[in-house]
C-alpha cells in the first residue's frame, strides 16, 4: 500500500501518471469508466510517439534519397559514368565514408546513442585505471608539496551532460542570488522602482550573444595574468544574466502586489521591517518568484547551449558545436541525441522545480 | 474626557477624477467599557471609518483622541478584527495567533507565549484545529481566528469591521455570544461595525446609524436599555426591544427614501420606436 503511494506520488510529481495507470491496468484495479481515461492518458500519447517515430523514419528515408540521386548525379557530370556506378554501390553497401550527409533515422540515432554510452564506459574504465596507477604516485607529490597529476583525456557524453548542468547551476544560482533580492527591493520601493525600470526594460531582451561577449570583455579584464581557463567562469555568468530577467520581474511584481488586507495585518500587529518582508510579503510572494525562477531555470538550460559554443566551454553545447565541426559519418546522428538529452532534462529540470514549489509555497497549484 | 474621541472628522481620497469625500463632521465619544455599534449601509464609508479609529489611515482634518492622546499609527491596545478574517493562508491557526502574541508580547518566553496561544485557540473551541492552515477551515471557524488573533494581544479596545457579515445565520448567532462572553468578562471597550441592526441591538449599549456617503456623517444615536445577558428569544418580545428596532429602521429607511429622492436628475429616454420586423420581411405583398 504505502510503495504504490510513493509511487503514485513520484509519477504524479512528474507529470508521468501512464505508469501508475499502467500498473492499476496490470493490478486489474482499473474501473470501466477509468478506461476511457486510461486509453487518452495513455494510449494516445504512447500513439502519438509511435506517428512521430514513423514521420521522422519516412521523412529521413526521402531526404536520405535525394541526396544520395544528387550525389550520384554529380558525380556522373564530374567524373563520368564509372564513377557514378562506383557510388552508386557504395551508398548501396553501407560504406560509411560514401554515405549521403543528411537528417539520421531513428534507428541510426538509437545506435548512436548506444555508442557514445559504450564511449562512455571505455573512458570512465580508463579514467578510473588512470586514478589507481596515480594514486600512490599523487599521495607522494601532494607530500612533497607539488600539485596531484589529473586525468587529462577526452571528456565523454555523459561527462559533457554533467558538466552543461553544472554551468547550468551556478548559472541559476547567481541569478537567484541577483534576482531575489533585487526584486525584492524593487518591489518594496516605488523609488528604486522607477531607478531601475529602464535597466531592466532595456536589458531584458539582450540576445544570450551579447551578454556572452560583454561578460568575456569583463572577465578576460578581470582574469588579467591568471593562467586559469576562465571558460566556465564566463559561460555560468553570462548564463546566469541571460535568465535572471523573467526572476528578477516577477519577484518585483510579486512583492509590490502583496494583497492589502496582509499588508494591514502586518501594520495593526505592528511587525517590523524584516518581520514585515519575511513573515508576510515573501511567503506571499512566493508563488509568483516561483514562477519567474522556473522560467529563469528553463531559459537558462536554453541559453546554455548557444553560450558554451561561444565561450569553447566543455558541455553539450560545445558536443553539439564540435560534432557539427567534426563532419563524421554519424556526427548527425549524434547531433540529434544531444538534442533529445537536452530536451529530457530541461523537461526534468521543469519537473523538480514544480516539486520544489509545491514543497515549500502554501499555494498548493497541480503539475501542470 | 472620552475614552475614544472623534473630533469633526473629514475624510476625503484624491482620485484621478477629483476628490471623493467619504466622511464628513464625524463626532463620536464612547467611554471606557462601553459597546458601541455603528449601523449603516453598505459602501458609506464604515471601513473608512474603522481605519481611521485603528490608525491605519488618517483624517483630512480632525482629530481622533484615543485616552486622549491623537491616534498616530496603528497600536497593539487597539485590537482588530477585520471583515474578510485577514489570516496568513501561510501559518497555521496557531502560528496566526502566535505571530500576533509575539509582537504584543515581546518580553516573553516561547513557552508563555505559545501558553497564551493556547488558551485563546481553547476560548474560541479550535484546539482541534490548532495546526491546520486557514483554507482548511469553514468560513466561522476563520473568523474564530481572528477573533482568537484579536484578542490573544490583549486590547484594552476591540474594533470589529463587520466581523460576522460574510457568515450565515446560525454561526453569526453563535459568534456574537461568544465575542459577547469574552467582553462580558473583562468589560473592554468595544466597537462594533455592522450592517444588521438586530446584531447591533442584540450587542451593544448604544446604536449609532452611519448616514451613508458621499460625505457620510453620524445620525442621532439610540441607546439601547436592555438587560445583560440578553436572550434572543426573550428579547423578540420585548416592548422596549421592538420599539427601539423600530426606531432605528425607520430611521434608516427614512435615509434610504431621501438618498432615492436625492436623485433629482430624471433620465431622459431617447425617442425610439421599436422596429416593425413583421412586415420587414413580407416582400411582394
Amino acid at each position: 500500500m504505502s510503495a504504490s503511494l510513493t509511487l503514485n506520488k513520484v509519477t504524479n510529481f512528474l507529470g508521468l501518471r501512464i505508469f501508475s495507470t499502467l500498473k492499476d491496468l496490470f493490478t486489474g484495479k482499473l474501473e470501466k469508466e477509468e478506461f476511457k481515461n486510461f486509453l487518452r492518458k495513455t494510449i494516445v500519447p504512447l500513439a502519438s510517439i509511435l506517428l512521430f517515430i514513423g514521420l521522422w523514419h519516412l521523412g529521413a528515408k526521402s531526404l536520405y534519397n535525394t541526396e544520395a540521386t544528387f550525389k550520384i548525379e554529380k558525380a556522373l557530370q564530374d567524373q563520368g559514368l564509372e564513377a557514378a556506378n562506383a557510388l552508386e554501390a557504395c551508398i548501396a553497401s553501407g560504406e560509411s565514408s560514401c554515405q549521403p550527409n543528411t537528417l539520421p533515422s531513428p534507428s541510426q540515432v538509437w545506435e548512436s546513442f548506444q555508442s557514445l554510452l559504450r564511449d562512455h564506459n571505455i573512458i570512465s574504465a580508463d579514467k578510473a585505471a588512470f586514478i589507481e596507477k596515480t594514486a600512490a604516485m599523487n599521495e607522494k607529490r601532494i607530500a612533497a608539496g607539488k600539485d596531484a597529476i589529473v586525468y587529462t583525456g577526452r571528456p565523454s557524453f555523459v561527462d559533457q551532460i554533467f558538466k552543461s548542468l553544472q554551468t547550468v547551476f551556478a548559472g541559476f544560482l547567481l541569478a537567484l542570488l541577483i534576482a531575489v533580492p533585487l526584486g525584492i527591493f524593487i518591489g518594496l520601493s516605488p523609488t528604486l522602482k522607477s531607478a531601475f525600470n529602464w535597466f531592466i526594460q532595456i536589458f531584458k531582451p539582450v540576445s544570450p550573444v551579447v551578454w556572452y561577449l560583454l561578460v568575456f570583455m569583463i572577465v578576460k579584464t578581470l582574469l588579467i595574468g591568471s593562467s586559469e581557463d576562465s571558460s566556465f567562469t564566463i559561460s555560468f555568468i553570462s548564463v546566469g544574466l541571460c535568465s535572471m530577467w523573467a526572476t528578477l520581474v516577477n519577484t518585483a511584481m510579486g512583492v509590490s502586489s502583496v494583497d492589502k488586507d496582509y499588508i494591514n495585518v502586518a501594520k495593526v500587529l505592528k511587525l517590523g521591517t524584516f518581520q514585515k518582508i519575511f513573515k508576510v510579503v515573501l511567503p506571499s510572494s512566493l508563488p509568483l518568484i516561483f514562477t519567474g525562477l522556473k522560467i529563469t531555470l528553463s531559459v537558462a538550460w536554453m541559453v546554455l547551449i548557444a553560450i558554451e559554443l561561444l565561450a569553447q566551454s566543455p558541455g553539450l553545447g560545445l558536443f553539439v558545436w564540435e560534432e557539427f565541426q567534426n563532419g563524421a559519418n554519424d556526427s548527425n546522428a549524434k547531433i540529434i541525441v544531444a538534442m533529445f538529452v537536452i530536451g529530457i532534462i530541461g523537461f526534468l529540470l521543469d519537473r523538480l522545480m514544480l516539486m520544489i514549489q509545491n514543497w515549500v509555497s502554501f499555494d498548493k497549484q497541480d503539475a501542470i | 474626557m472620552a475614552y475614544l474621541e472623534l473630533n469633526n472628522i473629514y475624510k476625503s481620497y484624491n482620485q484621478a477624477d477629483g476628490e471623493t469625500e467619504v466622511l464628513s463632521n464625524i463626532n463620536l465619544k464612547i467611554e471606557e467599557g462601553e459597546f458601541v455599534a455603528i449601523v449603516g449601509f453598505t459602501g458609506s464609508g464604515k471601513t473608512t471609518l474603522v481605519n481611521l479609529i485603528n490608525g491605519l489611515i488618517k483624517p483630512t482634518s480632525g482629530e481622533v483622541l484615543f485616552k486622549g492622546v491623537p491616534v498616530d499609527g496603528t497600536s497593539h491596545e487597539r485590537g482588530v478584527i477585520f471583515q474578510n478574517y485577514s489570516l496568513l493562508p501561510w501559518l497555521t491557526v496557531g502560528q496566526n495567533v502566535f505571530m500576533a502574541v509575539k509582537e504584543a508580547f515581546p518580553d516573553k518566553n516561547k513557552k508563555e507565549l505559545q501558553e497564551i496561544v493556547a488558551n485563546y485557540v481553547e476560548m474560541v473551541s479550535l484546539t482541534p484545529a490548532i495546526n491546520k492552515r486557514p483554507n482548511e477551515l469553514s468560513g466561522g471557524m476563520r473568523q474564530r481566528v481572528a477573533v482568537a488573533r484579536a484578542l490573544a494581544m490583549k486590547p484594552e479596545m476591540i474594533i470589529m469591521d463587520e466581523p460576522l457579515g460574510a457568515l450565515d445565520a446560525l454561526t453569526r448567532g453563535n459568534l456574537q455570544d461568544e465575542i459577547l462572553n469574552i467582553w462580558g468578562k473583562d468589560k473592554r471597550t468595544a466597537l462594533l461595525i455592522t450592517n444588521d441592526v438586530d446584531e447591533g441591538i442584540y450587542m451593544a449599549d448604544r446604536i449609532i446609524p452611519l448616514r451613508p456617503g458621499p460625505n457620510a456623517t453620524l445620525g442621532p444615536e439610540f441607546k439601547i436599555d436592555l438587560e445583560r445577558p440578553r436572550d434572543k428569544t426573550e428579547m423578540n418580545d420585548n416592548p422596549n426591544f421592538k420599539k427601539t428596532r423600530n426606531e432605528i429602521i425607520e430611521y434608516l429607511m427614512d435615509i434610504g427614501n431621501e438618498r432615492k429622492s436625492e436623485a433629482k436628475e430624471p433620465y431622459i429616454l431617447p425617442e425610439l420606436e421599436p422596429k416593425d420586423f413583421v412586415n420587414q420581411f413580407k416582400f411582394g405583398r
